[in-house]
């Protein structure tokens, strides 16, 4: 059974609020940092949620984001409703994209979000069901033993 | 290289700054892609990295937090509004407007010693780019 998370905060994230739209990857790169998380850790779960953040912000309804400091990891899930992503080995692919123009002018949705998050984690989970929502897990380990995948 | 020395190299003007106009500037990055700028975060500390670009919204703000830049040159003129200077000056992000174009701006901080950090070189200055 897993051990009780040392720390652990959930936050919502609303669709297309473009306005707030990297506050909580802010917060929690900011609580990270105040608990005392190795630094280089800290930018690479930050980067990690900004993206998946501003992902749910640009295509999903509504989501929710949860981050949990256990002993020896760190665990980011992000759920979101939405219209979910239909082929996501192509999704992952660098420079595939969906976006609008307006996501573009932003400075994003230029296809490097999923493969930005996949490249900062330890572990990279993503499930998807189209016109439900997407899941993803993200694992980042504490105890610099184990290899990034 | 200084803030305050890029700032005249650039002919550019302070729009804020907290205290970094004679801070240290080794590297610099140039993009408009905010996912670009993510991806080139170093796992050293970028607080002795700017950022050249011609956006001015807060999303830049927030990628510049994320990934730990210390200071962000606008060019072509453009000045942020109200909003996103007032999110730099919570950030604590500095930031400079100057009337050149990327490539000028680009071109003349290279020409001064100024480098970019290619993506996974982990800081090695001698990887940069």
């Amino acid at each position: 059974m897993r051990p009780e998370a040392l720390f652990q905060k959930e936050f919502t994230i609303q669709g297309g609020d473009f306005v707030n739209a990297g506050e909580s990857s802010c917060m929690i790169r900011n609580t990270l940092r105040e608990i005392g998380v190795d630094s280089d850790i800290v930018r690479r779960m930050a980067i990690a949620a900004y993206e998946a953040e501003m992902n749910v912000v640009m295509y999903a309804l509504r989501g929710t984001m949860q981050i949990s400091v256990y002993r020896d990891e760190i665990l980011l899930t992000i759920d979101d409703k939405g219209p979910g992503i239909q082929n996501i080995d192509m999704a992952m692919q660098p420079g595939f994209s969906t976006a609008t123009e307006e996501m573009r002018e932003m400075g994003f949705g230029a296809g490097m979000g999923l493969p930005n998050i996949k490249k900062n984690a330890d572990v990279f989970n993503i499930t998807s069901r189209v016109g439900n929502g997407t899941k993803l897990e993200i694992r980042i380990f504490l105890d610099g033993k184990k290899t990034r995948k | 290289m200084t803030l305050s020395q890029i700032r005249i190299l650039l002919d550019a003007e302070f729009i804020c700054e907290h205290g970094m106009k004679n801070s240290d500037i080794k590297y610099a990055k140039a993009s408009d892609l905010m996912s670009d700028v993510l991806a080139f975060s170093q796992p050293f500390s970028d607080r002795n990295t700017i950022l050249i670009t011609g956006l001015t919204n807060k999303q830049v703000i927030r990628t510049c937090e994320i990934a730990g830049v210390g200071a962000i040159i606008f060019v072509r003129g453009k000045n942020p509004s109200a909003e996103t200077i007032e999110l730099a000056q919570r950030c604590k992000i500095t930031l400079l407007t100057t009337k050149l174009k990327m490539f000028e701006t680009c071109g003349i901080l290279y020409t001064n010693g100024i480098t970019g950090v290619a993506p996974g070189t982990h800081g090695n200055p001698s990887d940069a780019t």
